[in-house]
């Protein structure tokens, strides 16, 4: 009963806030929309037992990828009214495919039965941790779909480095390979002249 | 009882809206980006509602491994968009034609 409760809460939430990125008026207030969609989400996904994935989903979403959102939103100084033209326009449109989206998905939900995949799903043991068990699965089953993911993550890091890193004229860089090169020639003179006679 | 179909309809509504996103806001590229985190947010839902459902971990593993591609997916997409932001001063997805024959 409880659980229909915080379910439906937690869907109208998540249908309000997904709305919200897709119609409002201002980028920032769409990515602060999708982090209130991904909060609720992580709430719905504990209600399925996946808490590591839940709490991974805010830190990893919230935490990294939308802050990073929003630091590119705002740095960019975009024209937003130019940006809107044409919303209006292909409003119909979009209302229209995502309406046949949802009825497709409904109906196949409901004739095929999908939602009776068995029986309900026994409450997890008392000390079961849903970490230890996907932990488990991870670091054996797929080591090494985890280690291309690992793989996948520093080819992103070195990418997105390589995309956006300038060089700028002005500034006093040090030249590693040119200190190393120098000869002794090249900085030092030894000049020879008489000592002075003594007073 | 909250069950399996629910989720799937939950899901359903989600990745719909996504898609009516992306046709509404079809000029902008960051709200593009964003659109897509909301479908791989929908696909997400299903693959746990499914794991949960048959009591199979490797719904939840999968979802581990889409979450990985999509960090590393929004992290290049927006470097993209900060390179393009900077030589064409434009998000504008009609501004985009520098390949058109």
């Amino acid at each position: 009963m409880i659980q229909a409760v915080v379910f439906y809460v937690f869907a109208t939430i998540v249908v309000g806030a997904a709305l919200g990125v897709i119609g409002s008026r201002n980028p920032v207030h769409s990515a602060l929309f999708l982090v209130l969609a991904f909060c609720a989400s992580s709430v719905l996904w504990l209600l399925q037992d996946a808490e590591f994935l839940a709490i991974v989903l805010v830190l990893v979403y919230v935490g990294a990828v939308m802050v990073l959102f929003l630091f590119v939103v705002m740095m960019l100084d975009v024209n937003l009214e130019e940006l809107r033209r044409g919303f209006t326009r292909y409003a119909p449109l979009g209302g229209l495919v995502a309406l046949t989206v949802v009825l497709e998905i409904a109906y196949v939900v409901w004739r095929y039965h999908v939602g009776d995949v068995g029986e309900v799903p026994a409450a997890t043991p008392e000390n079961y941790s849903n970490t230890r068990a996907l932990g488990t699965l991870l670091y054996t089953k797929y080591i090494y779909a985890f280690e291309l993911a690992a793989a996948i993550l520093l080819v992103a890091i070195v990418a997105a480095i390589a995309l956006t890193h300038r060089r700028r004229e002005g500034l006093r860089y040090q030249d590693i390979s040119a200190q190393v090169a120098v000869r002794r020639e090249d900085r030092v003179r030894i000049v020879k002249m008489p000592s002075e006679p003594k007073a | 009882m909250i069950g399996l179909a629910h989720y799937l309809i939950l899901a359903g509504i989600l990745f719909s809206l996504a898609v009516a996103g992306i046709f509404l806001n079809r000029r902008n590229v960051i709200l593009l980006l964003m659109c897509i985190e909301l479908m791989l947010l929908a696909v997400n839902f299903n693959f746990i509602a499914f794991a949960h459902q048959l009591g199979d971990l490797a719904g939840q593993v999968f979802v581990f491994f889409i979450l990985t591609v999509a960090a590393a997916e929004s992290a290049i997409g927006l470097a993209i968009l900060v390179v393009l932001f900077r030589n064409r001063r434009s998000i504008d997805v009609e501004d985009l034609d520098v390949m058109k024959g």
